[in-house]
């Protein structure tokens, strides 16, 4: 699905990342660990699309994206559910609608029901009238979370996702994400948070992938 | 009209994605509803200068009058002479002798009914109608000069050329500030396009990553620009042509100024500039956006 192959990148400065090769099979679930400023937000930003490899190839759905157009890497994000560290949204638009926005402008209408359960799910049934900017952190990840995967999408990728989440809220969110990933999605989460990641690995296989030294190696049992 | 009809019916969502943004939303009404005002005015002094342009160009062409004056005893042979040396002149389609009940009604407007016009010593006048080639003017006096002494060729083109050259030119001049207006709306949308562009490049961001292509982004913003160009200009067109209906009318001499405004169907002309203005907006807000957007991330 999603593919690196010896991706190099930097935002101009020395070499952020080196070398990094990686696969994401169908239906499998990656975390991505790393120190603060390692380039894990950089990464996942190569998987989508959003930069380009200063060197090495990123392939999404097999194409090369040094290759699509403007419009091809729109058609791949609907494929691709993200959650961003920052989680921004269209501030002057009510909740629900910030949620469907993925639909909307794939020219699709949400159905009502699967809207609610979904807002339900993630805790924010009574939200779907607030404006984004009255939202707490939390509030607001969980609501990026349900704008990711209302498409259905093949790819989840999450930055963070728990980062402003308590315990409780983090686990129904990972069951959340393993429950997606035995129907078969994709998973990959970039996370400080080892307890997590043992929660996880508890629940599911997953393999964990960690940057250091400007490159990405498989974590071991050390976790 | 496709284009237009396929803006308008739009869904309303994909309209709201943009959030509202009162200052430049205001000042893209103000400046259509402005140069609609400007280029109806415009229009009006052109079609005005086109009427005179025509109506003196057809003047030219059409006929010049032979006036003859002489002692009363030699008048009538005068004028037989002046009648067969005009129907021998190359050029000249057809001329007759103007009966002296026309010529009254011609003097009526200057000294008034009841002219006892027996009493008056009048030339006598000879109208003559140009042929397509046009005729010899010089030619044609020194051969009168010869065989009618009283005659004099007074041909309208010597003082009306200049007058006709000048309708033309101002006609020009209506139909490039027609011109310069488009370009000057497309300029100043473009201005408040890029505005709100910038205003909202987050905006922008947001619906990139959730998959929007680009042209439903620029689509959001330009039927925004455009409905604000349309209803600006039909503001300001109606206005404008309330204005000109409101200038004191022309009476049938047509002085010049009293003859600026429309005839007849001319009056629909305008209503043609709400459209074109939102035929601007809509090209220069997308030029704008296309551009925007090429240099943002992906
Ligand atoms: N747009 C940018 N321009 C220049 N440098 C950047 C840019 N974005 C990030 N960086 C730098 O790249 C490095 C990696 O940033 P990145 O956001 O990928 O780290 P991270 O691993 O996600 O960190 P964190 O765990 O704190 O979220 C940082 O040093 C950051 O300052
Ligand atoms: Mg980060």
């Amino acid at each position: 699905m999603i593919a690196f192959e010896g991706v190099a990148y930097n935002y101009g400065g020395g070499e952020l990342l080196s070398d990094v090769s990686l696969r994401l099979a169908p239906g499998s679930f990656h975390f991505l660990t790393g120190p603060s400023g390692s380039g894990k937000t950089t990464l996942l930003k190569l998987a989508y699309g959003e930069l380009l490899p200063t060197s090495g190839h990123v392939t999404l759905f097999d194409k090369t994206v040094r290759g699509m157009t403007r419009d091809d890497v729109a058609l791949c994000r609907r494929r691709i559910g993200v959650v961003h560290q920052d989680c921004q949204f269209l501030d002057h638009l009510p909740l629900t609608t910030n949620v469907v926005l993925p639909l909307t402008v794939a020219g699709r209408s949400a159905d009502a029901g699967n809207l609610t359960e979904l807002l339900k799910w993630v805790g924010l049934g009574s939200l779907g009238s607030a404006l984004p900017p009255s939202l707490s952190g939390g509030e607001r990840q969980r609501a990026a979370l349900a704008r990711a995967i209302i498409m259905d999408p093949e790819v989840i990728i999450a930055d963070e996702p728990t980062g402003n989440l308590d315990w409780e809220m983090s686990l129904r969110l990972l069951t959340l994400l393993v429950e997606l990933n035995r129907m078969g999605k994709t998973i990959l989460i970039a996370t400080h948070d080892l307890n997590l990641i043992r929660q996880a690995k508890a629940q599911v296989s997953t393999r964990v992938l960690r940057i250091k030294d400007r490159r990405l190696q498989l974590a071991g049992a050390d976790l | 009209m496709k284009l237009l009809s396929g803006l308008l019916s739009h869904d309303r969502q994909a309209d709201r994605v943009v959030p509202p943004s009162g200052f430049t939303a205001q000042l893209t009404v103000f400046t259509s509803a402005a140069m609609a005002f400007l280029a109806v005015f415009a229009l009006a002094l052109s079609m005005a200068s086109g009427r005179l342009a025509d109506r003196w160009a057809g003047a030219l062409a059409g006929t010049a009058t032979i006036r003859i004056s002489a002692p009363p005893d030699q008048i009538a042979a005068q004028e037989a002479a002046v009648l067969s040396l005009l129907a021998t002149t190359p050029g000249i389609r057809s001329s007759r002798a103007i009966p002296p009940e026309e010529q009254t009604k011609l003097l009526e407007p200057w000294f008034g009914p009841g002219l006892p016009i027996d009493a008056l010593p009048l030339p006598r006048l000879v109208e003559l109608t140009e042929g397509p080639g046009g005729y010899d003017g010089e030619g044609l006096r020194q051969r009168l000069a010869a065989e009618a002494p009283g005659a004099v060729l007074d041909d309208h083109t010597r003082w009306r050329r200049p007058l006709a050259v000048a309708a033309e030119r101002l006609r020009f001049l209506g139909l490039l500030s027609l011109a310069l207006i488009a370009g000057a709306t497309g300029a100043m949308i473009t201005l408040a396009a890029n505005a709100a562009l910038s205003a909202n490049l987050p905006v922008i961001r947001v619906l990139r990553l959730v998959g929007a292509k680009d042209s439903y982004i620029v689509r959001a913003f330009v039927r925004r620009f455009t409905l604000r160009a349309l209803s600006g200009a039909a503001a300001g067109t109606v206005l404008a042509m309330i204005g000109v209906a409101l200038l004191p009318r022309a009476d049938e001499a047509g002085g010049f100024l009293t003859g600026l405004g429309f005839q007849g169907l001319g009056w629909l002309l305008p209503f043609v500039l709400p459209p074109i203005t939102a035929i601007v907006a809509f090209a220069a807000t997308r030029l704008a956006a296309l551009r925007t957007l090429k240099g943002l991330t992906r």
